[in-house]
C-alpha cells in the first residue's frame, strides 16, 4: 500500500470517512484534557501568575500555523509534480485553518504581551514574521477565491505557495536582522538541556497534540467537502450539456 | 529581445503610456508626509530614508498592472508565447522595461525629494545606491505578481495583496541601507544582502513568472 493510493478521490473519501470520527474524537479528548489540565491543574508561575496559562492556547496555535503552511507547501509540490487533484484541494482546505490559527496566535500573544510586557504589540522579529506569515496566508486564500477555473487556480496558488515560502523564510531572517526582540527564544526543543518545567510542558504537549489532531480533522473534512463540491459542479455541467 | 525591449520602452514613453504617473505619485506621497506627521525638520530627517523607500515601492507597485495587462488584452502576449523567444526572456524583458521606465526615474528624482524631507547630507549617496540596487528586485517580483493576476478582471487590489508581502525583505534591507547611510553608520551588511536579493530574484523569479504566465495563457 502506498500513499499515492489516496490520490484517488474515492479511496480518499471512503478512507477518511472511516477515520474522521476517530480523529475528531481524539482531537476533542486531547484538547479538553490538555486545556483543562493546563488551565486548572498547573501551578501559577512565580513571576507571571495565572497569565502564563495563555501558553496552552498560544503555543499550539502558533505551532499549527507554521506547520499548516509547511503542509500546504508539500501539497503544492505534489500537485506541481504529480498533479493529484486531492493534493491541490488539501492545500486549499488547509489555508483558512492556517489563517485562523495565525490569528489565534497573534491575538493570544497580544493579550499575553499586554499582561507581561505592558504592550499589545511590539515590532519584535517573531511577532513581525508571524504578521508577514498572516499576510501570505491572506494572499493565498484571496488568489484561490479570485480564479474561477479550478485547475488554473490550483496551478497559480501552488506556484505562489512555493515562491511565498522562499520569501517567508527570507522575511523571517530579514526581520531578525532589522530589530532585536522582546519575545523569548524557543523554550521547547528536543536538543536543549533547559526547557519549560515538566509541570507546564506535559499539558502543553497534550494541547499541541490536540491542536494537531484538530487540524488534521479539519483538513480531511474540508478536503472531502471540496471533492464533493467539485463533483456537484461536474454533475451540474453534465446535466446542462444533456438538457 | 532588443526589439521587444525597445517596443516596450517606446510604448511606455509615448503618449498614453502613463510614463510620468509613477513619478507624480512619488512626489505626491512625499509631499503628503509632512502634512500628516508635521513639519518639524528633525523628525522629517529621521524618517526621510524610510518614507522615500516606501514611496518608491508604492510607485513601483501602482505601475505594475500595466506591465502585462495591456499586452494580455490585445493578444500580444499570445503572439509572444508562440514566438521563438522563451517566455522566461519575455518576462525578464518586461521587468527590465518596467525598471527602466518606472524605477530609474524614481531613483533619479529621489535626491530632490530627499532635499524636501531634510535628509542628512551623508544620506543622499546611500539613498540613491540602495534604491538603484533594490528597485530591480521590486520590478522582478512585481512582474511575477502581474503574471499571477493577469487574467483576472479586478486584479488590482489582489495584485497589491500578493506582491506587498513579497516586498518585505527588499524593503527591510533597502531602507536599512538608506537609514544607516543617513546616520553615518557602516552599510556593508544590508547593502550586500540587498544586492544579493536583487541578484537572486533576477536570476530565479523569471522562471516562476514564465510558469505562471503559461498557466494563464493555457
Amino acid at each position: 500500500m502506498s500513499i499515492w493510493k489516496f490520490a484517488n478521490p474515492k479511496t480518499f473519501l471512503t478512507t477518511t470517512e472511516r477515520l474522521l470520527p476517530a480523529v475528531w474524537a481524539l482531537a476533542a479528548v486531547l484538547c479538553v484534557v490538555g486545556l483543562i489540565w493546563g488551565f486548572f491543574f498547573t501551578p501559577d508561575d512565580f513571576r507571571q501568575g495565572a497569565s502564563v496559562k495563555i501558553m496552552f492556547v498560544h503555543v499550539p496555535s502558533a505551532f499549527i500555523a507554521i506547520n499548516a503552511w509547511f503542509m500546504m507547501l508539500v501539497a503544492s509540490l505534489i500537485w506541481v509534480i504529480r498533479r493529484h487533484h486531492v493534493s491541490a484541494l488539501a492545500a486549499k482546505a488547509a489555508a483558512p485553518v492556517g489563517v485562523i490559527m495565525t490569528l489565534i496566535a497573534l491575538i493570544t500573544g497580544a493579550l499575553w504581551g499586554h499582561q507581561i510586557w505592558g504592550t499589545w504589540w511590539v515590532w519584535d522579529p517573531r511577532l513581525t514574521s508571524f504578521l508577514v506569515l498572516f499576510l501570505f496566508y491572506l494572499g493565498y486564500v484571496a488568489l484561490w477565491a479570485a480564479i474561477e477555473d479550478p485547475d488554473t487556480a490550483a496551478d497559480l496558488t501552488s506556484i505562489l505557495c512555493l515562491v511565498g515560502s522562499v520569501f517567508a523564510v527570507l522575511s523571517r531572517y530579514a526581520v531578525l536582522f532589522w530589530n532585536q526582540g522582546l519575545h523569548q527564544g524557543a523554550s521547547l526543543s528536543l536538543d536543549k538541556e533547559e526547557n519549560v518545567a515538566d509541570v507546564f510542558s506535559t499539558p502543553l504537549y497534550v494541547c499541541m497534540a490536540g491542536f494537531g489532531c484538530l487540524f488534521l480533522a479539519l483538513v480531511l473534512y474540508r478536503t472531502g467537502t471540496e471533492i464533493r463540491a467539485r463533483r456537484v459542479r461536474a454533475l451540474m455541467l453534465r446535466e446542462r450539456m444533456v438538457a | 529581445m532588443k526589439a521587444l525591449l525597445l517596443r516596450d520602452l517606446k510604448l511606455a514613453l509615448r503618449a498614453g503610456g502613463g510614463f510620468g504617473l509613477g513619478l507624480a505619485f512619488f512626489l505626491i506621497v512625499t509631499v503628503l508626509v509632512p502634512f500628516s506627521v508635521g513639519p518639524q525638520s528633525e523628525l522629517l530627517s529621521r524618517i526621510a530614508p524610510g518614507v522615500l523607500w516606501l514611496g518608491a515601492l508604492l510607485a513601483c507597485l501602482l505601475s505594475l498592472d500595466r506591465v502585462l495587462a495591456l499586452d494580455w488584452e490585445d493578444g500580444t502576449l499570445d503572439l509572444l508565447a508562440t514566438a521563438p523567444l522563451p517566455l522566461e526572456a519575455v518576462v525578464t524583458i518586461k521587468a527590465a522595461a518596467h525598471w527602466l521606465t518606472t524605477a530609474v526615474p524614481l531613483v533619479l528624482v529621489s535626491p530632490v525629494l530627499g532635499l524636501m524631507l531634510n535628509l542628512p547630507a551623508e544620506g543622499f549617496s546611500w539613498l540613491v545606491v540602495s534604491l538603484f540596487l533594490g528597485t530591480p528586485a521590486l520590478s522582478v517580483i512585481g512582474t511575477f505578481g502581474a503574471a499571477l493576476t493577469v487574467g483576472l478582471k479586478r486584479g488590482g487590489l489582489l495584485l497589491s495583496l500578493l506582491v506587498l508581502p513579497l516586498y518585505v525583505p527588499t524593503l527591510i534591507f533597502g531602507a536599512e541601507v538608506a537609514r544607516r547611510g543617513a546616520a553615518g553608520f557602516s552599510v556593508e551588511t544590508p547593502l550586500l544582502m540587498l544586492a544579493g536579493i536583487s541578484a537572486a530574484t533576477i536570476a530565479l523569479l523569471p522562471f516562476a513568472s514564465a510558469a505562471v504566465l503559461r498557466v494563464n495563457l493555457r
